[in-house]
C-alpha cells in the first residue's frame, strides 16, 4: 500500500477516457470511475488507522540534490477532503454521463475533470509546501478547462478566463507566501511548518506571509472582494458546478486555511483579515442571491454566502468555531452539490434556467422536486437536516466572543441577518421553481430525468438526512479527527445533538427562519428597491482592467520596442557601454605587470591593413559587394594574427569560417538590392560614430588591461592534463572532444537544428532573378566556364584528402573534425558553383538532413558507450596500438565522436548553402527598374 | 644569411600587402578588386611560410594550405558572382 497511489491512480486515470470513449458513453463512464474508486477504497483502508489517531506519512526522493521530495500526509483533514473529492467526484462522474449531449466530447470532459480530481487530491495530501503549491495550480489550470468546457460560448470562455486569471494571481501570492514561511522555518516540509507556529507568528515578515497565503486562500474561495469570478464561472457544465464550485475547488482555500491553521492562526491580524472578510462575504453572498433569476446564479451566490460563513468560523480563533467550520465543510458541500444537480436535471429537462419562467414543476418532476427541496431547506437550516446542525453552531460560536471588543454583539446579530437572507433565498428556490403557478414558455415540457441521473442527488440527500437526525452515529467519528487534525491538539467537548435545549442559538435560528419567510413575503418591494441600482457587471469591469494592463504593457513595449534595429543595437551598446564603462573608471592603472612583446614590422603592417580594411568596410557598407571584399581582408588578417600568435588552431577555424561566410554572403547577398540609399542623417550618424567610438576604446582598454596582466587560468590544467587524461597533445582539440565534450554535443546539436530551419524556411521558396547586374550590364551567357569547371573538380580530391589528413591528425596536432568537416563543405561547394545543380544531383545522393543526423548519432552514441563500462556519460578511452607496416598508432574513443562532429558540420554547411543556392529559378526577367 | 634573406623577403611581401590594399582602395572595377584581394591571399601565403621558416616549425604549414585552398574558392565565388550574379545554379 502506498500513499502515492492515492493520487497517482486519477491521475493515470486521467487517460483513460481517451482510449474508451470510442466504446460508447456506458463503458467509458465505468472505465473512468474505475480508477477514482480505487484510489477511494485505498483511502478507505487507510481511514482505520487515522480514526486510531494516527497521521500516516510517506515520501518519495524527487530531485533530492535540491531538497524536493514528494512528500504524503494523511491525516483527519486530508481523510475528509479525499473523502468529498473521490466520493463527490464519482457522483458527478455518473452524473455527467446523463448530463452531456451527444454533441459534447465525453472524452475531453472526463480527462479534464479527473485530471482536476487528481490535482485536487494532491493538494489535500501534500506534505511539502511546493508540492502542494504545484497541484494547487494544477487545480487553476483545469478548472479552466473545464470552465470553459462549451468553449464556443463566448461567455464560457470569459468565465474561464476570468477564473484563472484571480486564481492564478492568487495562487502566484500564496508561491510568495510559502516561499516566505519555508524561509522563516528553514523548510518546505509541511509538518515542520505546522510545528513551528510560534516561531512563524513571532517572526518579523508574518503579516505578509499571513497576507500572501490569504491571498491565495480567497481568491480560490471566492472571497470578497474576489468573489466576482464564481458567478461567472456558472457558464460551466452543471456538474463542473455540483464539483468545483460547490464541493472541491472553492473548498481548496478553505482547506488552506484549515491546513495552515496551527501556524497561521490565533493572532489578531488573523481574526481582523479573515473573519471580517468571511462576514462581509457571507452577508453579500447571501444578499445578491435573492436577487439572481438565474438558478445556477442563485446558488453561485449562496455558495459564495456560505464559504464566508466558514471563513468567518476559522477566523474567529476559538477551538469550537474551527470544530464547527470543519462541519460546515461536511454539510455545505453535501447540500450544495445535490443543488446544483438538481438545477441541472431542471435546465436539462426543461431547457431554461430562468426563475421567472420555471414555475410549478412539482407537477411535472414530483420526485427530483422532493428531493431538491430537502436539499434547499438544508441549506435554510432547517431543524432534522444537516445544514440546521453546523448553523447552529455557527450561532452558539458567533456568540461566544469577544474579539471586537464592545461591538462584538454586531456579529451574532450579522450573522442572524445572512441567516435570515439564505432562508429568504432558499425559499425563493422552493417556491418559485416547484410551485407558484404554472411554467412560462419553457423550451420543453419539463419531465423527470432518466433513473440514473437521480441516483447521485438521491444519495446526497440521503446523506443531508442521515447526518441531520443522527449527527454522532454519522459524521462524528470522522468530524473529530479532522478537527484534531486542524486544531493539531485535543478536540473541545461538543455535542453533535440536534436538541440543545432552549437556547439563543435556537432563538436566532427562530429569528432568521421568520425572518426569512418575511423577506420573502415582501420580495417585490425589496426587488423594486433593488432596481433602482445599476447592477455592476464584473465581466466588463474585470475585462477593462484587463484591457488597460494590456494597453499599458503595450505602451511600455512600444516604448522601449520600435521595430526600429538601429534603436536596438543602440540601447544595447549604450547599456554595454555603462555597465563595462563604469568600472574602469575605478581602475587607476590599466598596465599590468606582464612584460610586452616587442613590435615588428611584420605586426604592425597586419594592424595597419586590419584597422583599414576594418574602416573601409564601415565606409563603404552601402556598397555590398565592396564591404564584403573588405570583410574578407579583415578576417583574412585576423587568421594570420592567430598564426603568428601561436594559435594555429584556431587560425584553421577563422580561415574555413571565413570561406564558408562570404560564400554564404554571396548566395544571400544575390537577392538583396546591391546597394541602398543613405537612411540616416548626420546627427544620427555622429551620435552613433560617438557610442561606438566610445565603447571601442572600453573594449579596447579592457582588452589591455586582461592582457598585460598576468592571470592564473584554467589553461594549465588542460595542458597537463590533455596527455595524460584525454589522450592528445593538441589541447583545443581534445578540450572539444573530450574535457567539454557535452558542450560541443550540445552545439553541434543547435548546428543540426539551425540548418533544418533555415531549410524548412526557405523549402519551396522562389525566387525571380534580374536579367541584368546593378550596372546595367548582362550577365555572362556561360552558366558554367569550362576552364572552372576543370579546376574544380581537380580540387574536390585534393581537398578531400586534405580534410581527411586534418581530420585524423587532429587529436594531436592543430585540425579536428569541426574545420575538417568546413573544408570537405567548401570543396563540394565549390562543386555546386562550377557544375551547377543539375551536374551535382546524378552524383551526390548523400541526403544532408540523414548526414546530419547520423552525426549527432554517432557522437551521442559515443557518449553512451561509456555507460557499457560504468563509466559517466561521454568519458572518452584511448590506448596505443602496434600494426606491421603501419607502426604504433593510437585509438580513442574521441575520434568517433569528433567524426560525429564532422558529419554534422558537413550535413549543415551543405544543407544551408546547397538549399539558399536552389532558391533562384533558371528563367531569368527583366526587372523594370533597377533601385 | 638566412635570418637576413627572411627579413628582406618579409618587409617585401609587407610591402606587397599594402600596396594589394591600395589597390584594393582605389579599384576602380570589381575585377580589380577581386584581384587585390587574391593576390593577397598568396601574399598571405607567403608571410605564413616565411614564419615557420623563422620559427623553424611546420606547424604553420597546413595554414597556408588552407589559405591556398580556400582562398581560390573564395575569388572563383566572388568571379561566379559578378559574371552571374548566382552563385549556384
Amino acid at each position: 500500500m502506498n500513499l502515492l497511489w492515492v493520487v497517482l491512480l486519477p491521475l493515470i486515470g486521467t487517460l483513460v477516457p481517451l482510449f474508451t470513449e470510442r466504446f460508447g458513453r456506458n463503458i467509458c463512464t465505468l472505465s473512468v470511475a474505475l480508477l477514482p474508486a480505487w484510489s477511494l477504497i485505498l483511502v478507505l483502508m487507510y481511514a482505520v488507522d487515522i480514526f486510531d489517531g494516527q497521521a500516516i506519512r510517506q515520501t518519495i526522493e524527487w530531485i533530492p540534490a535540491i531538497g524536493l521530495d514528494l512528500s504524503f500526509r494523511l491525516d483527519g483533514l486530508s481523510l475528509l477532503f479525499l473523502l468529498l473529492i473521490l466520493g463527490i467526484g464519482l457522483l458527478v462522474i455518473l452524473y455527467a454521463r446523463y448530463y452531456l449531449s451527444a454533441k459534447d466530447s465525453m472524452g475531453h470532459f472526463y480527462a479534464y475533470l479527473i485530471l482536476f480530481m487528481s490535482a485536487m487530491v494532491g493538494i489535500v495530501i501534500s506534505n511539502n509546501l511546493i508540492q502542494l503549491w504545484m497541484f494547487w495550480e494544477l487545480t487553476s489550470i483545469s478548472s479552466f478547462l473545464l470552465i470553459s468546457f462549451w468553449s464556443h460560448k463566448s461567455e464560457a470562455r470569459k468565465g474561464a478566463r476570468m477564473a484563472l486569471t484571480v486564481t492564478g494571481a492568487g495562487g502566484l501570492a500564496l508561491l510568495a507566501g510559502l516561499l516566505l514561511i519555508g524561509n522563516m522555518v528553514d523548510s518546505y516540509d509541511l509538518d515542520t511548518v505546522l510545528a513551528s507556529g510560534d516561531l512563524i507568528r513571532s517572526h518579523a515578515a508574518y503579516p505578509v506571509a499571513l497576507v500572501l497565503v490569504l491571498l491565495g486562500a480567497f481568491t480560490k474561495s471566492a472571497q470578497f472582494p474576489f468573489h466576482f469570478w464564481l458567478p461567472h464561472a456558472m457558464s460551466a457544465p452543471t456538474p463542473v458546478s455540483a464539483y468545483l464550485h460547490s464541493a472541491t475547488m472553492v473548498k481548496a482555500g478553505i482547506f488552506l486555511m484549515a491546513r495552515f491553521y496551527p501556524a497561521l492562526a490565533g493572532t489578531d491580524l488573523w481574526f481582523m483579515i479573515v473573519s471580517l472578510t468571511g462576514l462581509i462575504t457571507l452577508l453579500i453572498g447571501a444578499y445578491v442571491a435573492l436577487f439572481k433569476h438565474d438558478l445556477k446564479g442563485l446558488l453561485a451566490y449562496s455558495t459564495i454566502s456560505h464559504l464566508g460563513l466558514i471563513t468567518l468560523l476559522l477566523g474567529l480563533n476559538s477551538d469550537l468555531a474551527a470544530v464547527a467550520a470543519v462541519f460546515h465543510i461536511i454539510n455545505h458541500a453535501i447540500f450544495k452539490a445535490s443543488l446544483f444537480m438538481a438545477a441541472g436535471i431542471i435546465d436539462h429537462e426543461s431547457g431554461s434556467r430562468d426563475m421567472r419562467k420555471l414555475n410549478g414543476l412539482m407537477k411535472y418532476m414530483p420526485y427530483t422536486a422532493t428531493l431538491a427541496i430537502v436539499a434547499a431547506l438544508s441549506m435554510a437550516g432547517v431543524p432534522l437536516l444537516n445544514g440546521f446542525l453546523s448553523k447552529e453552531m455557527f450561532f452558539a460560536e458567533t456568540l461566544n466572543q469577544s474579539t471586537l471588543g464592545s461591538l462584538s454583539w454586531m456579529i451574532p446579530l450579522l450573522a442572524t441577518v445572512g441567516a435570515a437572507f439564505s432562508v429568504a433565498y432558499s425559499l425563493r428556490f422552493i417556491h418559485d421553481v416547484f410551485f407558484n403557478g404554472e411554467p412560462i414558455d419553457l423550451p420543453k415540457t419539463p419531465k423527470e430525468p432518466p433513473r440514473y441521473m437521480k441516483v447521485p442527488v438521491e444519495i446526497l440527500v440521503g446523506l443531508c438526512l442521515l447526518v441531520g437526525i443522527f449527527p454522532a452515529y454519522v459524521v462524528g467519528d470522522l468530524l473529530h479527527v479532522a478537527s484534531s487534525a486542524v486544531l493539531t491538539h485535543d478536540v473541545p467537548v461538543h455535542s453533535l445533538a440536534i436538541w440543545h435545549g432552549f437556547n439563543i442559538p435556537l432563538f436566532m435560528s427562530f429569528l432568521a427562519m421568520v425572518g426569512g419567510a418575511t423577506i420573502y413575503y415582501n420580495r417585490r418591494h425589496l426587488f423594486q428597491f433593488q432596481s433602482q441600482f445599476d447592477e455592476p457587471d464584473a465581466k466588463h469591469i474585470f475585462e477593462g482592467v484587463v484591457q488597460s494592463i494590456v494597453n499599458a504593457s503595450e505602451r511600455i513595449i512600444s516604448a522601449l520596442e520600435n521595430g526600429s534595429l538601429q534603436r536596438y543595437i543602440f540601447l544595447l551598446l549604450l547599456f554595454t557601454l555603462v555597465m563595462a564603462g563604469l568600472p574602469l573608471l575605478d581602475l587607476v592603472q590599466n598596465t599590468g605587470s606582464r612584460p610586452q612583446i616587442p613590435l615588428d614590422g611584420v605586426t604592425v603592417t597586419g594592424a595597419v591593413l586590419l584597422v583599414l580594411s576594418a574602416i573601409a568596410t564601415v565606409i563603404w557598407y552601402r556598397r555590398r559587394f565592396l564591404a564584403l571584399i573588405f570583410l574578407s581582408v579583415v578576417g583574412l588578417m585576423v587568421s594570420l594574427i592567430f598564426a603568428k600568435f601561436s594559435a594555429p588552431d584556431l587560425a584553421l577555424t577563422q580561415l574555413s569560417v571565413e570561406i564558408v561566410t562570404i560564400i554564404l554572403l554571396l548566395l544571400a547577398l544575390f537577392f538583396l538590392p546591391q546597394s541602398t540609399q543613405k537612411e540616416s542623417t548626420n546627427r544620427r550618424l555622429s551620435g552613433d560614430l560617438l557610442i561606438s567610438g566610445l565603447l571601442g576604446c572600453v573594449i579596447g582598454t579592457i582588452c589591455f588591461a586582461m592582457l598585460t596582466t598576468p592571470l592564473d587560468t584554467i589553461s594549465d590544467f588542460f595542458l597537463a592534463n590533455s596527455k595524460t587524461g584525454g589522450g592528445g597533445t593538441n589541447v583545443v582539440n581534445v578540450i572539444l572532444v573530450d574535457f567539454r565534450g557535452f558542450d560541443t554535443l550540445g552545439e553541434i546539436t543547435v548546428l543540426g537544428i539551425a540548418a533544418l530551419g533555415i531549410f524548412k524556411l526557405i523549402a519551396k521558396m522562389r525566387i525571380y532573378m534580374p536579367v541584368r547586374d546593378d550596372d546595367g550590364r548582362a550577365w555572362s551567357n556561360d552558366p558554367h566556364p569550362m576552364m572552372l569547371e576543370m579546376v574544380s573538380q581537380s580540387l574536390l580530391p585534393l581537398a578531400i584528402l586534405v580534410s581527411v589528413y586534418i581530420f585524423l591528425r587532429g587529436h594531436n596536432v592543430p585540425g579536428g573534425g569541426f574545420i575538417a568537416g568546413l573544408i570537405t563543405a567548401v570543396a563540394i561547394i565549390q562543386q555546386y558553383i562550377a557544375h551547377g545543380v543539375q551536374w551535382i544531383k546524378p552524383r551526390i545522393k548523400i541526403d544532408y538532413q540523414w548526414l546530419i543526423a547520423g552525426g549527432i548519432l554517432i557522437a551521442t552514441t559515443t557518449g553512451l558507450g561509456s555507460w557499457i563500462f560504468d563509466k559517466p556519460f561521454l568519458s572518452t578511452w584511448f590506448d596505443h596500438f602496434n600494426l606491421p607496416w603501419i607502426g604504433e598508432f593510437e585509438l580513442a574513443s574521441a575520434m568517433l565522436f569528433d567524426l560525429g562532429v564532422y558529419l554534422t558540420v558537413v550535413g549543415s554547411v551543405m544543407l544551408i548553402l546547397a538549399n539558399l543556392g536552389k532558391l533562384t529559378t533558371s528563367e531569368r526577367f527583366e526587372m523594370k527598374e533597377n533601385d | 644569411m638566412l635570418s637576413t634573406a627572411i627579413v628582406i623577403a618579409t618587409t617585401l611581401v609587407c610591402i606587397a600587402l599594402i600596396l594589394n590594399l591600395w589597390r584594393l582602395f582605389i579599384g576602380p572595377g570589381r575585377p580589380d578588386r577581386i584581384l587585390a584581394l587574391d593576390t593577397m591571399y598568396i601574399n598571405s601565403i607567403a608571410l605564413i611560410i616565411l614564419f615557420g621558416i623563422y620559427s623553424g616549425t611546420t606547424l604553420y604549414f597546413e595554414a597556408a594550405l588552407l589559405i591556398a585552398m580556400l582562398g581560390f574558392v573564395s575569388t572563383a565565388a566572388m568571379c561566379k558572382y559578378i559574371l552571374r550574379g548566382d552563385l549556384i545554379e
